[in-house]
């Protein structure tokens, strides 16, 4: 690694001006396992890396009337969360899914959303369930939903001196349920080849015919960032669910993604799992609800 | 280049430690503190050979700062071993033969330790999961399995 400055500031707004001082040329530090292994292979070579290891609160796990989840909470804080496996067991599941048990108690939910790798498996979920950021900077605090927090590979809105503090996640209704499914070479220590993370909330008729209230679908690892697939949501909002509107759904899903070819999968690949994931997803979510 | 002032407890003992930032907590083991237990295998988090409990958690101690590990509490697989006793999980890994080249044991040893901590009875299909982690090039995991199964069944 190249030289640095280390800081471990003890309050979020001594974080936020040592990032802003360096202007663009620290990085902060959380996990550390994305951070480590670039500064170690000098791809990325700051001149301070600021901790966040220190700031009290920001790992913080809380259900009131929606759910905080402090942004430096490691995956197995999320995994061993009982009110995130109680109400968000799509969360739990996806956090189960990344890495290693070792990578997976220094890695951060934050630190997932933060790097932007089009591949984030928290995205895809967080953005399903409606999650938002809570970013703060020198000059205060901002809200941003989180379906728009991805500018491109590698970039979140945040600034030279922002800080991504806490997601706010809304608790679902009652009949809505989420869900996150990805496919790799294998099961545990690789990156997805695609990713999809589904939310629906069905409301019953008179006829006990199942409507869809709400969707979201979000595509991991098949466009620049995760990726709503807003016209596929709009064939079912507010239309009853039939295994054919699902299945137009998912087709219309698979046209949306902008995947490319690279060395864990070849585009028509994703494409055609899109395609299968969404449409699984939404059959077992409608059985589900 | 400025020195970092940290205080690390490792197996037990307090140590006050002037590190460079960019020492990793598996060099300050290694070279500062001398416990060569802890093994360098990929420096990227994705091989397990450095694994060691901080803060009562397996971590990759390849992926730590050491500056950014002040105050924690460490355990590498020196640790383990109480008045010339191994750990249950040493002694079984010998018992079944889970051991050829010996490199990624001592990870592997801290990733089961970790395991049985949180759950004492552990069916292979948790075991697997738990040392997914874990690279062992010799390939000689099925033993490796069978020996953490076995600690569960004492």
């Amino acid at each position: 690694m190249k030289p640095f400055e280390f800081f471990s500031p003890a309050t979020l707004p001594e974080a936020a001006r040592a990032l802003a001082d360096y202007q663009g040329e620290a990085r902060a530090l959380a996990g550390g396992t994305d951070l480590l292994i670039r500064m170690k292979r000098r791809q990325w070579t700051p001149r301070a890396v600021v901790s966040l290891n220190r700031l009290a609160g920001l790992n913080e796990i809380a259900l009131n009337g929606e759910l905080k989840l402090g942004a430096r909470a490691t995956l197995n804080q999320i995994i061993r969360s009982a009110a995130i496996r109680e109400y968000f067991p799509a969360l739990a599941h996806t956090a189960r899914g990344m890495a290693g048990v070792q990578v997976r108690s220094l890695a951060t939910v934050g630190g997932n959303l933060c790097n932007a790798a089009p591949s984030a498996d928290m995205a895809p979920p967080l953005i399903a369930l409606n999650a938002r950021a809570v970013i703060v900077g020198v000059d205060g605090e901002r809200v941003v939903p989180l379906d728009e927090f991805f500018v491109g590979p590698g970039k979140s809105v945040l600034q030279p001196g922002e800080i991504l503090q806490t997601l706010l996640v809304p608790r679902p209704k009652e009949n809505a349920f989420a869900s996150y499914h990805k496919l790799e070479h294998r099961a545990a220590m690789d990156i997805a080849m695609v990713g999809v993370g589904v939310s629906l909330n069905v409301e019953r008729s008179t006829f006990n015919v199942q409507h869809c209230a709400d969707v979201r679908i979000v595509l991991g690892a098949v466009a620049p960032t995760p990726w709503r697939a807003k016209r596929a949501e709009e064939i079912l909002r507010g239309n009853e669910l039939t295994a054919e509107r699902i299945a137009e759904a998912a087709r219309v899903a698979a046209a949306e993604a902008k995947p490319i070819d690279d060395v864990r999968s070849s585009a028509w690949y994703r494409r055609e799992m899109v395609e299968v994931l969404t449409r699984r997803q939404l059959q077992r979510l409608a059985e589900t609800a | 280049m400025p020195r970092y002032h940290i205080s690390l407890t490792v197996n037990g003992d307090l140590h006050e430690l002037n590190v460079d930032a960019r020492q990793t907590l598996m060099q300050v083991l290694r070279q500062d503190l001398e416990l060569h237990g802890t093994h360098e295998g990929c420096g990227s988090g994705d091989c397990g050979a450095c694994t060691v409990l901080m803060n009562n958690e397996p971590v990759p101690s390849c992926l730590v700062l050491a500056a950014d590990a002040h105050k924690s509490a460490i355990v590498t697989v020196e640790g383990l071993v109480q008045n010339g006793e191994p750990h249950a999980v040493q002694k079984a890994i010998v018992a079944h033969g889970g051991i050829q080249c010996g490199y990624c044991t001592p990870g592997i040893v801290i990733s089961s330790v970790a395991l049985l901590q949180e759950n004492p009875h552990p069916n292979e299909q948790e075991v697997r999961e738990a040392i997914a982690g874990n690279l062992c090039r010799c390939t000689g995991y099925q033993k490796i399995v069978d020996a953490i199964v076995a600690v569960g069944h004492e």
